[in-house]
């Protein structure tokens, strides 16, 4: 239990500490930390699947598209969400893209591997196709702009009060999926992982865990959604498009599958090259494209297995040393 | 809304369909062979269609054009297999992600070559005319579409069912275990495949590229609907991604004909449907 208790409270103080010193950058910096926390809800809703389920989802963006249209519709046309009722809002936001999540993964559920991958594409390109083209409701291809963020006692127009509204949901949501996936039902998706004919002998319903995990991916998708929007101060299609689930899914592989926190690292590596690298040098892109590349050939299990790399290495070159050299000298 | 209306429509689709069929069967051919889903195929398109300007920049010659942009990016298809995706084995997860680092790369190297302006291919003129059949205008430009991806087609089809390379093909499609055991060499087998993919993709950027154009941000509009082809039709089939490929461009046209504001929902949704009901497609082997 020990080295779990160390690596849980060397995450708090890094996060603690990130909370004290984002405020005092600059607002590029703080505005740049506040996309990378919304986006990274994301991405831990798809580790849930991907690295806690196995199931590698290549639709997650729907679920961050119905969220952050949702806020925006309400907002924009109705003027809802701009004041206290913004926590309905965010709860409506969760619940819709759970309802969503519940009604696709009727049809996902069925598939795995390379299948479960496809149909969540095609599912996620059915969201993205009404956003384009439901011009009365979603505004087409140039979306919904916002005007404003919420104001309820605190107002959100203001950077650093955003920044720790945004890090206060990302906490509750690290702290509500680690939750997850420490009881026995996250327990029991590790096993349909790991195999799930066996997990099916034992007299699980492997369907009913996976589809309970797929709504909850949704929802918390839902969220990331909402709090983008605010972010963004706009939703277009481009939120929803494949290419966002695929930065979602590179971005969870990146920081480190079945960790969780990773998701918040490859979010963070890939939006600072993204957002930041590309003001600097135009070749930004080959950087992002070639770290994807090296880390998913070198390192499976993303930029978090970089540590226990290390103290393997470490361990294995001091056993060498140790070991007396046997081997007969060459002739 | 009469029959004229009908027939141009059905035409239209058609000549799509045509163009898909050209993307859709490489990438099903690629799923058949090594059940990788390909993510860089719509790169393959679009680098098609860049190459293919670059020689009519050059030469002045369109003809040179085809085949030219078609065997250079089977090359980097041939290339990218041998050199990262076989080292990685059996892990299609791994292999899928390491298609999309591959098609960012892809997206940034056409940025710096080919600049992110707008481009089209100007066929020759002999085929920018139309020809009148029973009343209806019909681009001979299509037409030629379609005679391409008939030729295609047709010669695909019978060296899969005709020649000893083809049966081997359609060997490791059904069991790849199987087919080494017997002592097919699946890993060369997987390594034209995924050259010919490649070569079939760009073939539909060069000709596209005179109907949709060449621009960055092509290569992610090509790949879900080239998805849509391959999964309607069945994964690993020839015939199956032919079907598939008529009807997603049928659906295309007259979806965004009639219903314009759900025009791709009616795209995606069947095709998330016959996912879900029968994961190998409709014409898909068990």
């Amino acid at each position: 239990m020990a080295p779990l208790r160390m690596k849980v409270l060397i995450v708090i103080a890094i996060l603690a500490a990130a909370a004290l010193i984002v405020p005092h950058t600059n607002p590029f910096v703080i505005l740049l930390a506040t996309r990378a926390l919304a986006f990274s809800i994301l991405v831990m809703s798809l580790d849930i699947l991907l690295g806690f389920t196995g199931l590698a989802s290549l639709g997650q963006a729907a679920y961050l598209g119905v969220g952050a249209y949702l806020t925006a519709i309400l907002a924009a046309r109705y003027q809802i969400g701009l004041g206290y009722d913004f926590w309905l809002v965010a709860a409506l936001g969760m619940l819709g893209a759970a309802v969503l999540a519940a009604l696709f993964g009727l049809l996902a559920i069925r598939a795995s591997g390379v299948y479960f991958l496809m149909i969540t594409l095609a599912l996620g390109q059915c969201v993205w196709g009404l956003a384009y083209r439901w011009n009365s409701l979603t505004g087409g291809d140039n979306g919904i702009n916002l005007q404003h963020r919420p104001k309820f006692g605190i107002d959100l127009a203001d950077q650093v009060t955003f920044f720790y509204v945004v890090f206060g949901f990302f906490a509750a949501s690290l702290l509500i999926m680690y939750t997850l996936v420490r009881s026995p039902f996250g327990r029991s998706l590790a096993g349909i992982r790991e195999r799930e004919l066996r997990m099916k002998i034992l007299g699980y319903n492997t369907w009913l865990h996976k589809y309970i995990a797929f709504i909850i991916a949704g929802a918390f998708g839902g969220l990331a959604g909402v709090l983008w929007v605010h972010t963004a101060g706009i939703v277009s299609p481009e939120n929803v498009v494949l290419t966002t689930s695929v930065d979602a899914l590179l971005m969870a592989v990146l920081g480190g599958p079945g960790t969780l926190i990773g998701g918040v690292i490859g979010a963070s590596v890939v939006l600072f090259i993204r957002e930041y690298l590309s003001t600097l040098v135009h070749w930004w892109q080959y950087v992002l494209g070639g770290v994807y590349v090296l880390v998913i050939l070198y390192l499976p299990g993303g930029l978090m297995s970089i540590p226990g790399r290390i103290r393997q290495w470490r361990a294995a070159r001091s056993e060498a040393a140790d070991t007396p050299n046997l081997a007969p000298a060459r002739q | 809304m009469d029959a004229r209306f009908w027939l141009i429509q059905a035409f239209n689709g058609i000549s799509y369909g045509a163009l898909l069929f050209l993307v859709g069967s490489g990438l099903s051919l690629i799923f058949g062979v090594m059940r990788i889903v390909n993510l860089a195929h719509g790169s393959y398109f679009l680098l098609g269609g860049y190459m293919a300007l670059s020689v009519i920049w050059v030469t002045g010659s369109w003809l040179l054009a085809i085949p030219v942009a078609a065997l250079t990016v089977a090359i980097i298809g041939l290339l990218m297999e041998r050199l990262f995706l076989r080292p990685l084995g059996f892990d299609p997860l791994r292999q899928v992600l390491l298609t999309v680092g591959f098609a960012f790369l892809f997206q940034q190297a056409a940025l710096d070559i080919w600049t992110g302006n707008p481009f089209d291919i100007e066929p020759p003129a002999a085929l920018t005319q139309s020809v009148v059949v029973g009343g209806l205008h019909l681009p001979l430009y299509r037409i030629f579409m379609i005679a391409v991806a008939v030729f295609i087609g047709l010669t695909l089809w019978l060296v899969m069912e005709k020649t000893r390379l083809g049966a081997t093909i359609r060997a490791t499609v059904d069991d790849a275990q199987m087919a080494r055991g017997v002592g097919i060499d699946t890993s060369r087998i997987a390594m034209l495949i995924f050259a010919l993919g490649a070569f079939l993709a760009a073939l539909g950027g060069v000709i596209g590229g005179a109907f949709v154009g060449v621009y960055p941000g092509l290569d992610f509009e090509m790949l879900p609907i080239a998805f849509a082809v391959v999964i309607i039709g069945g994964m690993g089939s020839l015939g199956g991604a032919a079907i598939g490929a008529l009807l997603v461009g049928l659906a295309d046209n007259f979806g965004k004909a009639l219903f314009p504001e759900i025009s791709y929902f009616t795209l995606y949704a069947p095709m998330a449907l016959i996912l879900a009901v029968k994961p190998t497609g409709l014409f898909g082997r068990e």
